[in-house]
């Protein structure tokens, strides 16, 4: 009985301790932030019902296809992403799923003005103009209407919802300014695989360069993703994937305005980029733990055995 | 050369070449151990299970980890946790191994205090043994700068740093340490060389001498008992198990461990695939950066308690404080004037003075880890005001325990 | 005491941790193994739309020298029918496609343009130009890799239709 009772002092300082050094110390240093499960409440809520037909018309009316692709509609600006970031910044998302992946109320904000629903008018203001302008009307008399049938039609040329995998948000929504060497993603796209190697550094330089042209527009190179699942854990990736600002206040990187499914998805990559042994490791550590079952069992009759005739 | 007859057996034939059936009585089947004794004596067995661990972990993480500044980050991160057959858990044994062993040093160390397992004939297995503590400490930290991430770099930055030894500004020691003015490839390759082989050399030796300076002052018991081993080793040997105070290390002694050992292995393997955060902390998954301080450095949890001790005070007090802990712990056997090899429970004040011990070295590793702010620094100095208090008065209360 | 059911249970328990040590031996096993990237590496592609007659390409596949070379009409016209049955044919032209490495201890063979064939410099083995061997040491010809033929572009590292045929013809060592 007496050893329980040591036993139970040292677990007990032990747990003490860990609480103290891990728990405790980490929410002190962190302060918890509240998800508002992508309702995106500063937002207006959508009104008008869109009309997906009349969206055609106004999304060409519009002028989007000056700055952005829509390969399903097989519209490309003609500029190389490299050039478009020299230009812009950035380069401008390809829209062709845009209606799947964000959520509508956040399209339809960020259409009328593109710096307040991404949260960047700490940056973007009266001195600097945010790159993309934002739409004053394609010449009817009800904006909100126009831009509902936008949305609408970006919508209706979009995969559905539950077709956008992992990869397809991350790459839409993150992939123009984070790079994730870890599956080989640049912000020019995947690495393809070079015979020659002067080949794989044209390459590479052409993401530096671009990567050039997106520390001038941010202020810093957007850092590379690939541990980010295992640096930060999966609450803080979702707020800060939600709204930036809540955990790195005055961060130049905008709202993305993606919809709680997509953010999910977008951790899902970040899973597979940077932890992709998670399953494997909790399959083995069930059959070691079922081992260590018997290994301790045993060890115990072992004892028990030796020491029948010591006691 | 030596007259050898015709061995009538393989162990024969090893026996007459090498002794190894005196081997066997010496150290196995007659190295007797008091039977009054609980689990935390199988603390040692352990720890070299452990050690182990960390040994063969280590052997394949060393396959595939690069030494080089550019790639050392993404062969441990990329190579060995996603390539790498069963790379992830190597790396994850290696890293919890690496941190749980100093919960098992420290109930280790904490156990021979308690019981005055350093006095009396077994100051050297004590000595040694702090010996071995800052050497798996040296092992720790250089194991630690090897991913290059953010926190190996900036606590290898801070640590180096200290070599400046405060007001004295020896900056070229720093920077000898360090090989370069910064943490950089000659402090990573250097650090690599001393995890992989000199300290591990060193480690080695040093178990083999806190082994052998056991021997002969024998295993202690858990009522400081002064046993007549060879009285007692005759009733075993006799056939009288059960009346003796002592067992054999094989298989009596051994047996008991190996369940220890076992129970040990279930919380192991648990941390090592289910609760590993607090041995590969997330600022370290960011690659090194000289350009960018994290916002909250801090050492591994074994360290906090030491860290501590320098961060209260101003600059050369906090090094000689942090000095001071390093050494006092060795000179333990010297400091204790009492002459009792008791449990702490039956020695009056030094019974206090334990659990006073214990719970100001847990109050430092709790601030150690927390940002030296507010209540939290108040805290942290009183804290190690009172671990150097303590050490101050131990000769004191020690002397004039009564003699037992 | 009984001796026999003492040793009993120490040897159950040995079993069982025998067990764990198969499972340990296992793992460590598997980390030997070539990575999944090394073994995706193993494929090469080789345009052959700009080789010229008689001049001997060297490519790497797999870490290993591979030969290529085009041949030109006269050396076609001069073959026999085993130098006939090692010809990969791309678009109409010959060419030699093996792995570099002599047959014998693994050198690498050079290539004599006047002569067409292939002289190994470290103990004088000798190959002709459809990679045969000709003089000792080597006793075999030079191996043909595993490819594939796509139009104007070979893969080697994949095995295809001329490649599978040529392997039941006996051709490939």
């Amino acid at each position: 009985m007496k050893e329980f009772l040591i036993l139970a002092v040292v677990v007990f300082f032990s747990l003490v301790t860990y609480w103290l050094v891990e728990p405790f110390a980490h929410g002190q240093m962190h302060a918890h932030v509240e998800s508002e499960h992508f309702a995106y409440a500063d937002l207006p809520a959508l009104e008008k019902k869109g009309d997906a037909t009349k969206g055609a018309d106004t999304f060409m009316a519009g002028g989007c296809i000056g700055c952005h692709n829509v390969k399903v509609l097989g519209m490309e600006t003609g500029m190389s992403a490299k050039d478009s970031a020299a230009a812009y910044g950035v380069n401008p998302p390809d829209l062709s799923n845009a209606g799947a992946i964000y959520d509508a109320k956040f399209l339809a904000a960020l259409i009328k003005n593109p710096a307040h629903a991404t949260v960047v008018e700490h940056k973007f203001n009266d001195t600097r103009m945010h790159p993309m302008p934002g739409f004053y009307g394609a010449g009817g008399d009800d904006i909100d209407q126009e831009i509902a049938d936008i949305v609408a039609y970006m919508q209706s040329i979009a995969v559905k919802p539950d077709e956008v995998t992992a990869e397809m948000a991350f790459k839409d929504a993150c992939g123009r300014c984070h790079a994730v060497r870890y599956t080989k993603w640049t912000q020019l796209g995947e690495m393809p695989n070079y015979k020659y190697k002067k080949d794989e550094l044209r390459f590479q330089a052409d993401v530096l360069d671009y990567q050039d042209a997106v520390k001038g527009y941010m202020g810093k190179l957007p850092p590379d993703l690939s541990m980010y699942i295992r640096s930060r854990n999966e609450h803080f990736l979702s707020t800060f994937i939600e709204n930036p600002q809540s955990q790195l206040h005055g961060t130049a990187m905008p709202r993305t305005g993606v919809t709680a499914e997509s953010a999910e998805k977008v951790i899902e990559y970040l899973e597979f980029a940077g932890d992709p042994k998670a399953e494997m490791r909790n399959e083995v550590g069930k059959n070691v733990m079922i081992f260590m079952i018997f290994f301790v069992l045993f060890a115990y009759l072992w004892k028990r055995q030796v020491w029948k005739d010591l006691h | 050369m030596a007259h050898f007859e015709k061995a009538n057996s393989l162990g024969e034939w090893f026996d007459q070449r090498l002794g190894v059936k005196t081997l066997e009585r010496v150290l196995a089947k007659e190295y007797w151990i008091p039977k009054d004794i609980n689990f935390l004596w199988a603390m040692g067995m352990v720890l070299a299970i452990t050690f182990g661990i960390l040994l063969i972990s280590g052997i394949f993480l060393l396959m595939y980890y690069q030494p080089n500044v550019d790639l050392a980050f993404d062969s441990v991160n990329y190579t060995i946790m996603q390539e790498v057959g069963f790379g992830w858990l190597w790396r994850h044994v290696h890293a919890v191994a690496a941190s749980v062993v100093f919960l098992i040093i420290y109930i280790h160390m904490f156990t021979g205090i308690y019981y005055g397992s350093y006095k009396k004939g077994r100051e050297l297995i004590w000595i040694s043994g702090m010996l071995l503590f800052v050497a798996f400490s040296a092992e720790a930290f250089s194991g630690y700068m090897l991913p290059w991430g953010q926190m190996s770099y900036w606590a290898g930055m801070v640590i180096t740093n200290l070599f400046s030894a405060g007001s004295l500004e020896l900056n070229g020691v720093v920077e000898w340490i360090r090989g370069d003015y910064v943490p950089a490839q000659a402090f990573l390759t250097r650090f690599f060389m001393l995890h992989v082989l000199l300290i591990p050399v060193a480690i080695m030796a040093l178990i083999g001498f806190h082994f052998g300076a056991l021997r002969l002052p024998h295993v202690n018991n858990q009522n400081g008992t002064d046993i007549d081993f060879e009285e007692e080793a005759e009733k075993y040997k006799s056939g009288n198990k059960a009346a003796s105070k002592v067992i054999a290390f094989a298989n009596d002694f051994m047996s008991k461990d190996m369940f220890v050992v076992a129970v040990y292995l279930v919380f192991f393997f648990y941390l090592v695939f289910w609760n590993f955060g607090f041995a590969m902390d997330p600022v370290n998954f960011d690659p090194a950066d000289g350009l960018v301080t994290p916002a909250h450095i801090y050492p591994e949890w074994y360290f906090l308690w030491s860290y501590e001790i320098l961060r209260p005070f101003s600059k050369d007090v906090g090094l000689i404080a942090f000095a001071f802990a390093q050494v006092i712990f060795v000179l333990l056997p010297f400091l204790d004037r009492s002459p009792n090899t008791v449990p702490a429970n039956r020695r009056g004040l030094f019974k206090f003075w334990f659990w006073a011990m214990l719970v100001d070295m847990i109050v430092l590793t709790a601030m150690g880890k927390l940002p030296p702010e507010g209540i939290f620094s108040t805290i942290g100095f009183v804290a190690a005001v009172t671990f150097i208090g303590l050490w101050l008065i131990l000769p004191i209360i020690t002397k004039f325990e009564k003699k037992l | 005491m009984n001796q026999t059911r003492r040793g009993f249970m120490g040897k159950a328990f040995g079993a069982v941790a025998g067990v764990g040590a198969v499972g340990a031996l296992y793992a460590m096993k598997r980390s030997w193994d070539p990575l999944p990237s090394v073994k995706a590496a193993g494929f090469t592609t080789v345009d052959l739309s700009s080789c010229a007659e008689n001049k001997l390409i060297v490519e790497k596949w797999r870490g290993k020298p591979i030969f290529v070379l085009r041949k030109s009409a006269e050396m076609v016209a001069s073959q026999n029918e085993a130098q006939n049955a090692r010809d990969i044919i791309v678009e109409g032209s010959h060419y030699m496609i093996a792995i570099g490495l002599c047959t014998h201890l693994g050198c690498i063979p050079a290539y004599r343009a006047d002569k067409s064939d292939f002289k190994c410099a470290c103990h004088g083995g000798e190959f002709d130009s459809s990679g045969i061997n000709t003089v000792l040491p080597p006793e075999k010809p030079l191996l043909i890799p595993p490819f594939k033929v796509t139009g104007a572009t070979v893969v080697l590292g994949e095995e295809g239709e001329v490649y599978k045929k040529m392997k039941e013809s006996g051709l490939i060592a």
